[in-house]
């Protein structure tokens, strides 16, 4: 018979052992979102040396103002992601909610910007709970519940609109002057979308259910296992996407003014590819929202710096596409060498 | 050791059954268990032991009979409301979220909170690290769970019931991926918590951990209560008789066969963390049986085998002519055949049906011009279906509406239909009746009859003992020992699986 090689090892060397492994995927962790951090600052530096006018004021903030939109709907797309489902409905979600606020707003145009927000957060939280509701007693995969609402909810907002468009003058001016004033400078589209970033960020990090959501999207047999109410958490999570949806809808008609039943086509993938970017693993469990924000931020300013450099539109999808694969990429390949990494420093045999 | 009848039981299962369809997993089951005591469960796979867990664990309801905590019945509708009441369950496998913290997995759902009802993380790992020393092992509270040993999991799974000040813990076949160094820490601490009056039930397959851990037995078969007893009053002999309830010949129907040529020949067959330097040979018309703990590395040996599982390095003959690694295809047409250990996942498409099932390994010769026309499809699957007995309504019925015994002919009606050399099954008769067990095994004898080379990966011993020529034993993926038929015993096969009979 062979020797046997030394099986568990003693507390002393196994402490080592986790620390280095503790360290090696704590620097990974960082690394991922420090990594996009640094992609965008050389982004800029770059587009910034090439053309000093891409950091003036109004410049910067055109770009921030077109990515607050966005980031508020990744903080609610990353929300869904970590529980392992995605939400395909958010474009729909903000059009319709836009629409919604755009004609409320035609009809009664003395009503107060809060309730026009409230109005929106609400609406598209009720859009958001129908998408939760076919998930967890349709037991059908989000993907497809939420591709088929991207579709009837897109579907409503044109039957409801009827080919009519909503223009700027139709809105009243105190709601417009909403989209691009502020506090000290500040645009209020930006506070709110880094009040959203903040929240959302806080409460998955140190609130219980927040930590439970990424524990669903870890491992869904053991989070039933240790009772976590998995189904009520995930139409939790739905309804806040659907709800900041909504709130991103009311945004973006303050900040465009003209709102037809179109609005928001096709963001859902902008959205989910700044998820990803941001290093939120499409397979749930892990991300945060700082990163979802980040990569928002990333994309958007890769949208307004590629003209910049004179780079076709062409290129600007070609690069995004990249960057996405490139996430994957990382993600998949950290994953598998830690993965055998740890395989062979666990393993009993001698090879 | 006396053992004096305690009092009241702090957790009785009383009279409870339950059926799954026309299955009756458990019926009528009855047992105590009391504070400061550990309780076995025994029984052969598919005696519904999980079935008990399960309830206990509050993932089944009992159709009928109650289960009672300090005399009280108690509704356990959910895990949730199992933990409320005490009860921790440590699963075979370990139930842990790979991207959270170790102390989070022990916490998850009662974190420490401070002002705010914000997480106190400080706290939150400062308790973890406390729980790992009173435990006696080193593991960093904040590290992710993802790469932990099976040991160290199920320890973070004992400091999960003790944040819980569990009064039962279910310990299902805890040790069945341990080593003996991990086994007697384990039992340190199963130790320590009955000390501290807790009430825990033990499932194992290995009688001298019961025998020296537990103080009473509960014994299941087919579902039903046999007996409970003090450990001290039973020999480990009458364990089994009363386990297995039958003699075990007319379960095991094997031939006397006289060996034929080498048909398999596996050489030095390593795959890095997995397993090293694996070499056999497999005769014409025997059986060859793999013996060895879950997790020994059996089943990837056979995918390795097969080509399912890419390998580093070594050599696979059949014939004499090297199998290229890594190609299932350059297998089957060397004659090789492989029925997987999870049949639900691997062996079969459960919503095509039956008919498709048996007839996906032989696509190409019943087709006419790649077409699947007239009845060539169901006429061979009818033929099939009937040599192997199977009980079916409708040859177009979704497989997986079949029993598991029903399933796995099916499964084993594809891989016979392509009349292989050398047939590889992985725990052929797991989670099926005893009555198909026979019956599968009745299959196999008669097959190595007829000169197939079978090798068989099998965690039921008394399988192993009954049906095997040759036993061939793995440890921590490597190939430990090779006993023949008539040196093959359960101590035997247990000594060397678990290198204990090494050190002896």
């Amino acid at each position: 018979m062979t020797t046997a090689p030394p099986t568990s090892t003693g507390p002393a060397p196994s402490v080592e052992h986790d620390k280095a492994a503790e360290s090696r995927v704590g620097l990974i962790l960082r690394a991922r979102e420090l990594g996009i951090v640094l992609a965008l600052a050389a982004l800029v530096v770059v587009t910034a040396v090439v053309n000093p006018r891409f950091l003036s004021g109004q410049s910067i903030r055109d770009l921030v103002l077109a990515a607050a939109i966005i980031v508020v709907l990744a903080v609610g797309q990353a929300v869904v992601v970590i529980t392992r489902n995605i939400d395909l409905s958010v474009g729909s979600v903000l059009g319709l909610s836009a629409f919604a606020v755009g004609s409320l707003l035609q009809a009664a145009p003395g009503v107060p910007v809060v309730v026009a927000l409230l109005v929106g957060l609400a609406f598209g939280a009720v859009c958001g709970l129908v998408n939760g509701v076919l998930v967890r007693f349709g037991n059908v995969p989000a993907l497809v519940v939420t591709l088929g609402t991207l579709y009837v909810y897109r579907g409503i907002g044109f039957f409801w609109a009827g080919g009519q468009q909503i223009n700027a003058d139709k809105l009243p001016p105190g709601f417009l002057a909403f989209g691009t004033a502020g506090v000290l400078g500040v645009p209020w589209l930006i506070i709110i979308a880094l009040v959203v970033v903040l929240v959302a960020g806080l409460y998955l990090r140190t609130y219980r259910s927040g930590r439970e959501l990424y524990a669903m999207g870890s491992n869904p047999e053991a989070a039933r296992l240790a009772g976590i109410p998995v189904g009520r958490r995930t139409l939790a999570a739905f309804v806040v996407s659907g709800a900041l949806a909504g709130l991103a809808g009311v945004l973006f008609a303050a900040r465009f003014g003209t709102i037809d039943a179109s609005a928001g086509t096709g963001m859902e993938l902008n959205v989910v590819a700044a998820v990803v970017v941001g290093g939120v693993a499409v397979f749930g469990g892990s991300g945060t929202i700082w990163g979802a924000a980040i990569g928002a931020l990333l994309l958007t300013t890769i949208g307004s710096a590629l003209p910049v450099l004179g780079i076709d539109q062409f290129w600007q999808q070609a690069i995004v596409g990249a960057l996405i694969l490139l996430a994957i990429g990382t993600d998949r390949v950290v994953a598998a060498r830690i993965a055998a990494s740890l395989r062979r420093r666990e393993s009993h045999v001698v090879s | 050791m006396a053992s004096p009848e305690p009092g009241r039981p702090l957790l009785a299962v009383r009279s409870v059954a339950k059926s799954f369809g026309a299955v009756s997993a458990v019926r009528d089951v009855s047992f105590p268990l009391y504070g400061g005591e550990v309780h076995a469960l025994v029984g052969e796979n598919g005696a519904g032991k999980s079935t008990i867990v399960k309830m206990l664990a509050g993932l089944h309801r009992p159709d009928s009979g109650t289960i009672e905590l300090d005399g009280q019945p108690v509704e356990l509708h959910s895990p949730a409301d199992a933990l409320a009441a005490g009860i921790a369950v440590i699963y075979q496998e370990p139930t842990l979220f790979p991207d959270l913290s170790v102390a989070e997995n022990i916490f998850m759902g009662r974190q420490p909170l401070r002002s705010g009802r914000r997480i106190d993380r400080r706290a939150m790992n400062a308790r973890a690290a406390a729980y790992f020393t009173q435990l006696g092992v080193a593991i960093d509270p904040d590290r992710p769970a993802r790469g932990l040993s099976i040991a160290d999991q199920q320890i973070v799974e004992i400091a999960k019931a003790l944040s819980l000040d569990a009064r039962v813990i279910v310990m299902d076949e805890p040790t069945a991926a341990l080593t003996g160094v991990e086994v007697k820490r384990l039992f340190a601490v199963a130790e320590s918590l009955r000390a501290g009056g807790a009430a825990l039930l033990f499932i194992s397959h290995r009688f001298e951990e019961i025998t020296a851990l537990c103080r009473r037995v509960t014994i299941m078969r087919d579902g039903a209560h046999v007996s409970t007893d003090p450990i001290d009053e039973l020999t480990v002999d009458e364990m089994v008789r009363r386990m297995v309830g039958r003699p075990l010949d007319t379960l095991f129907p094997k031939h006397d066969v006289v060996p034929g040529d080498v048909v398999l020949e596996v050489e030095g067959l390593t795959r890095a963390g997995v397993f090293a330097d694996v070499s056999f040979q497999v005769r014409a018309g025997e059986i060859v049986a793999l013996a060895g703990l879950v997790g020994a590395g059996r089943s990837e040996v056979v995918q390795a085998v097969f080509g399912v599982d890419p390998r580093d390095s070594g050599e696979v003959r059949v014939d004499g002519k090297s199998l290229r690694g890594g190609s299932p295809a350059a297998a089957m047409r060397a004659g090789v055949a492989l029925v997987p250990e999870d049949r639900r996942q691997q062996g079969l498409v459960l919503d095509a049906s039956i008919e498709r099932n048996i007839t996906s390994t032989r696509l190409g010769s019943l087709a006419k011009l790649g077409l699947l026309v007239g009845g060539a499809e169901r006429r061979f699957a009818r033929d099939w279906a009937a040599r192997l007995q199977t009980k079916y309504s409708h040859l177009t019925d979704p497989v997986g509406r079949l029993s598991g015994g029903n399933q796995q002919k099916v499964v084993l009606a594809k891989w016979l239909s392509t009349q292989p050399r050398v047939l590889i099954v992985d725990e052929p008769t797991r989670g099926i009746d005893v009555g198909t067990k026979a019956e599968v095994h009745r299959l196999l004898s008669d097959l190595a009859a007829d000169g197939v080379a079978i090798v068989m990966v099998s965690s039921e011993l008394p399988e192993v003992l009954g049906m095997a020529d040759r036993v061939l034993v793995m440890r921590e993926g490597e190939l430990v020992a090779e006993l023949p038929r008539a040196e093959a015993t359960e101590q035997t096969v247990m000594f060397a699986a678990t290198g204990q009979g090494a050190a002896a």
